[in-house]
């Protein structure tokens, strides 16, 4: 008992690290002058200060005394401690002539003991512990610091940030922030000093097999999403495999398009179901579902007003991060028509509309404030978000799309620690018709989860542009998909036949799940379509009598559960909900799953959910190996146009060498 | 000397309004308050902040300082307190915030605070419930239970009570981490 005590105690006083001395000096004199200020006489404090003792610190408390009652009442600490680095130079030899005048009588404080002075101020309670409130000067300090601390970490742990980055920050403040890398490896526990990587991801533990007889109903909401697969593209082409939370399997296989047949006449999409084998389990079967959405004909696509919400804070100044957005839209403003509008609204230091509304015919003009864009300062506020939906709603007309797109590191500024009320003022704002998407930029502080919360919220998609190659692919060859909303709320609904399927398992869709009764419900939001976008959902389904069934039958109560075989065919039942755009009421689609095979094209979204899962760690796959995926992709990859899918074998074929090791 | 005057005679001295013996007081007892505001916070940074809070309001509640208890104890006292206040302003003002620019100071010293702690001993610590975690700080700063009872004002029965809590959770934490 005790033992473990005192090891605790022993790391703990290995991890306690020494106060900064800075901050030592900065916070002492802060308790000086509070303590003269409450004796009502600063002369007093610059008069016992004269009386130097202990050399060093002495002297910088001198220093700082005296610094200080010049009037710099009002001033924050952090000003403080700058006016302290840049005096110490000269430092020292205030403190040779302190101390070669020798020691005066070091009791004069002492002689003191009886107050002269009376007391005038009234007495603070000992339980009156509001340190805020005495402390008026404190509180500006710590935000001061912060913005400057978050300068010094910006950037991506494989590319440290150029010192331009590091200049923004209050010299006297750089020596805290060091000082804190240092400090962790003291004592015996030594941390590798290494610069924090900021990176969050949703993401949530792996759909479980479901037992048909007690759970039939399966219930998620479409995803359009492709952040996940350029992430992973990006950490493994920068040699590491992706973090296992960075992987969403829907979202790599929904990064390729399929060849599904498209829809006629006037629905918004066609639901197109196929049963294959799985390739990593031959006692069950994929039921693989893809949507396939509407393309309407380009020339007679509504006009677009775009509000570009651009991070310039000091973290974008990576090539991979501000130069390459500016690239991006150079790519994506080729695309536009005249009619359209674009506005560019910046956020960094202050929000700021940096073009107003502009036809895209001006090209000249859009160009020009794209390249004027320079990033600097941190992050400022709500008030970008705010504006960029208010210049939107200043250029919404009747008939019109109108789309916020913000492009961030991650590290954008729109106060998750409050996500609810983001949540409101995100829908609220959806309500009123404006589009949101998300495009994140370069890694280190990327912001994965907080990207998927605004994008699912603003009825819009995440998409990761890591090289200009992915900005090709979302901002031009998808642009309708991106830009134009087919559908709204688009939810899936299955219910499996207990009949011919006894378990089922749902791959991917972890941060999509709904609730059965939420598919009817109108009000509860779930993810939209754009024109001609796909969606792919993939079921791994254990037919009745397999010998692969997980879960044994119950003793008790089977005779309620399980229903006798039928011979229908149906594998399950179908059902999908969607809102046309601007609609409250959904639409329903229904069609049972029967046991077709699909062509042989589609096979390759297996591929994907095999290499999602094995970069999980799925335990589903049993000893299905990269080989197979790899062999599986490289059959199943047709004619692939555009290399997307050449390239995820390659993707593929690097992440088997890297977890080899 | 000066340096050889206890703390209780340096802070009645102080309480009297003498700021030599404040001064002298507090460069004694600076790097010890820093390292118990550490361990009720687990993170340099939180533990610098507040020391800068517990400096800022030391000279007022010294004046209501009696020599009834040790200085140290009446010391930690403030700093637990002072922990708990800052606690409990961090939790109001995220929910109560208004302008998303402070709920984004907020958020990004959170994330700062969560890459700095690397080692599970701070993470562990952090994960503690705020009294147990009180607790534990005034112990593994060789404070007998006695002593932490004084100071966080319950029994000392309470204080083993919590410190077993907290052994508990940790061993829980640890194989979590471990499995």
């Amino acid at each position: 008992m005790t033992d473990d005590l005192d090891d605790l105690k022993r790391m703990m006083d290995a991890a306690t690290p020494r106060p900064d001395a800075a901050r030592r000096a900065e916070n002492i004199a802060l308790a000086e002058k509070n303590f003269a200020d409450l004796q009502g006489s600063r002369d007093e404090a610059r008069l016992m200060s004269a009386a130097p003792k202990r050399g060093l610190w002495t002297g910088v408390r001198q220093m700082l005394t005296s610094l200080t009652s010049r009037g710099a009442l009002t001033a924050s600490t952090a000003i403080v401690a700058v006016g302290l680095v840049m005096l110490t130079p000269f430092g020292g030899s205030v403190l040779d002539n302190v101390r070669s005048r020798g020691t005066p009588d070091e009791q004069v404080g002492m002689k003191r003991l009886a107050p002269e002075e009376p007391v005038v101020i009234a007495e603070e309670p000992m339980a009156a512990d509001d340190t805020a409130e005495s402390a008026p000067v404190a509180a500006s300090a710590p935000r001061a610091r912060d913005l400057a601390k978050v300068d010094v970490y910006e950037g991506d742990a494989a590319a440290p940030p150029p010192p331009s980055v590091v200049a923004p920050a209050p010299q006297a403040e750089m020596a805290p922030a060091m000082g804190i890398t240092a400090g962790r490896a003291v004592g015996d526990i030594v941390v590798q000093p290494q610069l924090p990587d900021t990176e969050a991801f949703a993401n949530a533990d792996a759909n479980p097999v479901k037992v048909v007889s007690e759970d039939p109903v399966s219930t998620f909401s479409i995803d359009v999403d492709t952040a996940s697969y350029a992430v992973v593209r990006n950490s493994l082409t920068n040699g590491t495999l992706p973090p296992a939370d960075a992987v969403r399997v829907e979202e790599m296989v929904n990064y390729f398009p399929y060849d599904y047949p498209a829809p006629e006449g006037d629905a918004a999409f066609l639901p197109t179901v196929q049963v294959t084998a799985t390739p990593w389990n031959p006692d069950t079967r994929l039921v693989q579902i893809g949507i396939q959405g509407a393309l309407p004909a380009v020339e007679d696509r509504p006009p677009l007003n775009l509000v570009f919400l651009i991070d310039t804070s000091g973290s974008m100044e990576d090539p991979a991060k501000l130069p390459l957005l500016k690239q991006s839209f150079r790519l994506m403003l080729g695309q536009l028509r005249p009619e359209d509008q674009v506005a560019i609204v910046t956020y960094a230091g202050s929000a700021g509309r940096v073009l107003d509304p502009t036809p895209a015919g001006e090209r000249s003009t859009i160009l020009a404030a794209l390249d004027a864009l320079g990033a600097g300062g941190s992050t400022a506020g709500q008030a970008g978000l705010k504006q960029a939906y208010a210049t939107a709603a200043e250029m919404a007309q009747e008939g019109e799309v109108s789309r916020v797109i913000l492009a961030t590191d991650g590290d954008f500024n729109v106060g998750l620690s409050d996500p609810e009320a983001l949540k409101d003022y995100i829908a609220a704002q959806r309500d009123s018709g404006t589009y949101l998407s998300v495009l994140g930029f370069g890694r280190g502080n990327l912001d994965d989860a907080t990207m998927q919360a605004l994008a699912q919220n603003g009825n819009g998609q995440a998409a990761y542009i890591d090289t200009l190659g992915e900005a090709q692919k979302v901002l031009v060859d998808q642009l309708g998909g991106s830009l134009f909303p087919i559908a709204d709320d688009v939810k899936i609904q299955v219910e499996f036949n207990p009949g011919q399927v006894a378990e089922y398992r749902l791959i991917g869709y972890e941060t999509r799940a709904l609730r059965r009764e939420d598919f009817n419900n109108d009000k509860v939001d779930a993810g939209d379509i754009g024109a001609g976008h796909q969606v792919t959902a993939l079921y791994e389904v254990t037919p009745v009598g397999s010998p692969a069934q997980l879960n044994d039958p119950l003793r008790y109560g089977a005779a309620t559960g399980a229903a006798a075989p039928d011979d229908s065919g149906e594998l399950g039942f179908l059902r999908l909900r969607y809102k046309a755009p601007g609609e409250d009421a959904s639409r329903l689609i229904e069609t049972p799953i029967t046991a077709t095979s699909g062509n042989a094209e589609a096979g390759f979204a297996a591929a994907m959910a095999g290499f999602g899962q094995l970069l999980r760690g799925s335990v589903y796959l049993g000893d299905w190996s990269w080989e197979e995926a790899i062999a599986l992709a490289n059959e199943t990859k047709g004619e692939d146009p555009f290399g997307y899918r050449a390239e995820a074998v390659q993707l593929m074929r690097l992440a088997q060498s890297l977890s080899a090791n | 000397m000066l340096m050889e005057t206890s703390d209780e005679t340096l802070a009645l001295a102080a309480a009297g309004g003498d700021a030599a013996a404040f001064s002298a007081l507090l460069e004694r007892q600076y790097d010890r308050m820093f390292r118990l505001c550490f361990r009720l916070t687990g993170s340099r940074h939180e533990a610098e902040d507040l020391t800068q809070d517990i400096c800022a309001a030391l000279p007022a509640k010294l004046r209501g300082y009696r020599g009834e208890a040790s200085v140290t104890t009446w010391l930690y006292r403030i700093c637990v307190n002072a922990a708990h206040d800052r606690r409990r302003r961090a939790a109001s003002h995220a929910k109560a915030a208004l302008g998303w620019g402070e709920w984004e100071v907020a958020r990004r010293a959170v994330a700062e605070d969560e890459a700095e702690a690397t080692d599970w001993l701070t993470r562990a610590m952090r994960a503690l419930p705020p009294d147990l975690r009180d607790t534990l700080a005034l112990v593994l700063d060789d404070m007998t239970h006695r002593a932490a009872g004084e100071v966080l004002g319950i029994s000392e029965g309470t204080v083993s009570w919590r410190v077993s809590e907290a052994k508990k959770h940790l061993a829980r934490l640890r194989a979590e981490e471990e499995r």
